[in-house]
């Protein structure tokens, strides 16, 4: 590496987090720590129905009983969940008084302007997107919910969702990923703030982009995202999501449930753009991106496509898996992992045929750079009755830089032999002869980075929706800015 | 103007250039032929400014700036272009973006606007009849999976959609047949102005024939050991090199 090289990677240094910012906010924070008492708080904040403290305080339980996963190719930090407090609302009064709602506080308003999330629907992006806002625990506001409902399209937060409609949440919440899942997923099943709710009837085809947008704000809190959607037959919807936190250096929790339910013939596309704080050069601070998403596709003829470009995170770990149970459904798993300096990722998918003629697609771009670690982890698992099951793979690794790492761990179970599963991985370098015919050409270095990773993760960009593409082009080059030596 | 002053270069510690003078007028032809590993390509990669190769000596002046505290983008912008004599493939890259990222950082460097998109993709239009390249090759991505000749052409394409003052082209005729040959040198004529100066690596005369060198330099050991008219390319294809060497 040359001196002119070492000095591109300094430069990282001196990369800028655009979302970092903090919002002074009257929030309502519960006292740190974690017992029944918290979980049976949390409930009554929130005004819940019985059935659902049952559900958080089994789950509570469960999760007292478990340790933490150590199989992940990353190092978690020691984590204290008693110095966690599980419940932040920066939507509270600061009487106390929480009777008269409707009315945002500016500075929130003001928040969510920056983030280029306007929450007047006037001011909406397209024109074409209903959001669901969610800061720390509790959701501000959710746009469009009128014009939805007018279609029978429920969208609203989960907390609303418990209330309001309480036997669809009965009925599904906990079925795709049971609280028993793992570590995580029983944390979250006890203490959940917050997230989306979506219900798209039968036969309905959703005028309209959904949207939910996460924002961690208070200090040393931990955000615990619960997301339900079900697409009820011949149904079709398309949900994105999008998350920043500010810059701190104690690293923030953020430990999600996302659940998926396709019925007969219907469709879900769920995407997602991950920008949480990736914490400073050294490592120091970041978000903890534990998170556990799966879709269950049980209707015949559904589909789910999951895509995802994550680039911030001190640590993620994810994979949103598919269970295909009816018959010729298919599953999508589109993602790009961008890790540059200390981050770690550890992320993939899970594809579970069990239906006949089940067909699932997986295409996973990871990006190294800095001291970094990315894995791709992936199962696929071919069932006994899955006659005719296809799975296709793809994962590839491009490394800019020589201190980073990237690692492949697929695998592949099947008990079936009509099944055709194919797996292609590659590694790749962008070498210096690549740079230098792009600087011959005009073209700086900074920008010709940009320019090929984004050409290397063209087939998952375009799989987003146009807005998303757009942005999520630039974060790629912003998130590598500086780190080819 | 180009002009190279006593000029010695090393990669990886291997000195390859050892006192290179040569001067280059507006308008002129040089060509530049000699044995495998005498430095032709080196030379060439050291004006563009490749960061493998270490300048231990000498100057580079073109058009009164010195060349050598430039940036490889900065030689670029002021009208230096160098066809590879290996141009690399950029997977996923097309050429429509590789083609306007280039045309721009040029624009935004002489402090014009960028090109709107309907006037980079006519200009990419019109140049690729110009210079006859296949609309094929440039809806995909940069080299990739391209032909020998198919590289050397789009290089050529390149040349035109860049428009150098200065060009180098190292080479280009290598893995070409006699048909490639002619287009590409031909294209090469139509984008000449009576300005623009180039120096051509070849080994064959049959290059020259196309592109009527000013002058024919052999390189040998690093040193411009005789130069001379275009019939000095014509002995050299008879000849060989060792009857300059004793």
């Amino acid at each position: 590496m040359s001196e002119n090289k070492n000095a591109y990677v300094k430069q990282v240094a001196d990369q800028q987090y655009q979302y970092g910012f903090t919002t002074d906010v009257h929030t309502e924070i519960i006292e740190k720590g974690l017992n029944e008492d918290i979980v049976r708080l949390i409930s009554s904040k929130k005004g819940e129905p019985d059935w659902m403290l049952d559900f958080r305080l089994k789950a509570f339980r469960y999760w007292q009983e478990q340790t933490e996963p150590k199989w992940g190719h990353v190092h978690v930090p020691f984590i204290d969940y008693q110095a966690i407090s599980y419940y932040a609302d920066p939507t509270a009064k600061k009487t106390g008084n929480s009777g008269e709602s409707g009315k945002i506080d500016p500075e929130l308003e003001k928040t969510f302007d920056k983030l280029g999330i306007p929450l007047e629907e006037r001011l909406a992006l397209s024109g074409n997107t209903a959001v669901d806002a969610i800061m720390d625990s509790v959701s501000v506001k959710t746009t469009f919910k009128e014009q939805l409902r007018e279609k029978g399209v429920i969208f609203c937060s989960i907390g609303e969702a418990i209330k309001e409609h309480s036997d669809l949440v009965r009925q599904y919440l906990g079925t795709v990923v049971p609280y028993r899942d793992n570590f995580f997923a029983a944390l979250n099943s006890a203490v959940f703030s917050d997230g989306s709710f979506v219900y798209i009837p039968k036969g309905v085809r959703c005028p309209m982009e959904l949207s939910s947008y996460f924002r961690i704000n208070a200090r040393n809190t931990g955000q615990f995202e619960r997301t339900l959607i079900i697409a009820d037959d011949d149904s079709y919807v398309s949900y994105l999501e999008g998350c920043t936190a500010p810059m701190r250096d104690e690293n923030q929790l953020h430990a999600a449930i996302v659940e998926i339910v396709v019925m007969n013939n219907a469709e879900v596309k769920y995407s997602t753009v991950q920008n949480w704080y990736p914490g400073d050069e050294n490592g120091k601070g970041g978000v903890l991106n534990l998170v556990t998403k799966r879709g269950h596709l049980r209707g015949v003829n559904s589909k789910l496509s999951w895509t995802q470009v994550e680039t911030g995170s001190a640590i993620t770990w994810k994979y949103p898996s598919c269970v295909l149970s009816g018959d010729n459904s298919q599953a999508e798993f589109y993602s790009v992992a961008v890790t540059n300096h200390h981050q770690q990722a550890d992320t993939g998918t899970k594809m579970i045929h069990i239906g006949k003629n089940t067909k699932s697609t997986i295409i996973s771009k990871g990006i190294s750079a800095g001291k970094s670690q990315n894995s791709y982890r992936g199962l696929v698992k071919i069932g006994a009755k899955a006659e005719g099951a296809r799975n296709y793979s793809s994962c590839d690794s491009l490394l800019l830089g020589s201190d980073c790492g990237a690692h492949t761990f697929p695998y592949l179970d099947c008990h079936n032999n009509s099944a055709i599963v194919e797996h292609e991985a590659t590694t790749s370098k962008i070498s210096e002869d690549q740079l230098f015919y792009c600087n011959q050409r005009g073209i700086p270095t900074e920008e010709a980075v940009g320019l090929i990773v984004n050409g290397y993760a063209k087939d998952v960009i375009n799989k987003l929706p146009m807005e998303f593409a757009v942005e999520a082009q630039k974060l790629l080059s912003v998130s590598l800015e500086g780190t080819v030596g | 103007m180009l002009e190279i002053k006593n000029l010695y270069a090393r990669v990886e510690g291997k000195e390859i250039l050892k006192g290179i003078n040569l001067t280059i007028r507006d308008g002129e032809i040089h060509a530049l032929m000699g044995t495998n590993g005498a430095g032709k390509s080196t030379l060439s990669n050291v004006i563009v400014g490749h960061p493998k190769y270490e300048v231990t000596e000498g100057s580079i002046i073109f058009n009164g700036q010195d060349l050598l505290a430039m940036t490889p983008e900065e030689r670029s912008h002021v009208g230096i272009f160098l066809s590879f004599q290996l141009p690399v493939e950029i997977a996923g890259v097309s050429m429509t973006n590789f083609m306007r990222a280039a045309v721009n950082a040029r624009r935004e460097a002489l402090k014009q606007e960028p090109l709107k998109s309907t006037e980079f993709l006519k200009l990419m239009r019109d140049t690729q009849k110009l210079v006859d390249i296949d609309k094929k090759l440039v809806s995909r991505s940069v080299n990739e999976g391209f032909s020998g000749g198919e590289k050397k052409r789009n290089e050529i394409f390149q040349m035109a959609m860049l428009q150098p003052t200065f060009c180098i082209l190292d080479e280009t005729d290598s893995g070409l047949d006699v048909d490639a040959l002619r287009v590409v040198a031909e294209g090469f004529n139509k984008l000449r102005t009576p300005q623009t100066s180039a120096i051509v690596i070849t080994h064959y005369q049959r290059l020259l024939d196309y592109i009527r060198p000013d002058f024919v330099h052999v390189l040998l050991d690093g040193k411009i050991v005789k130069t001379a008219g275009p019939e000095l390319a014509k002995e050299i294809e008879d000849k060989g090199f060792d009857w300059i060497k004793e």
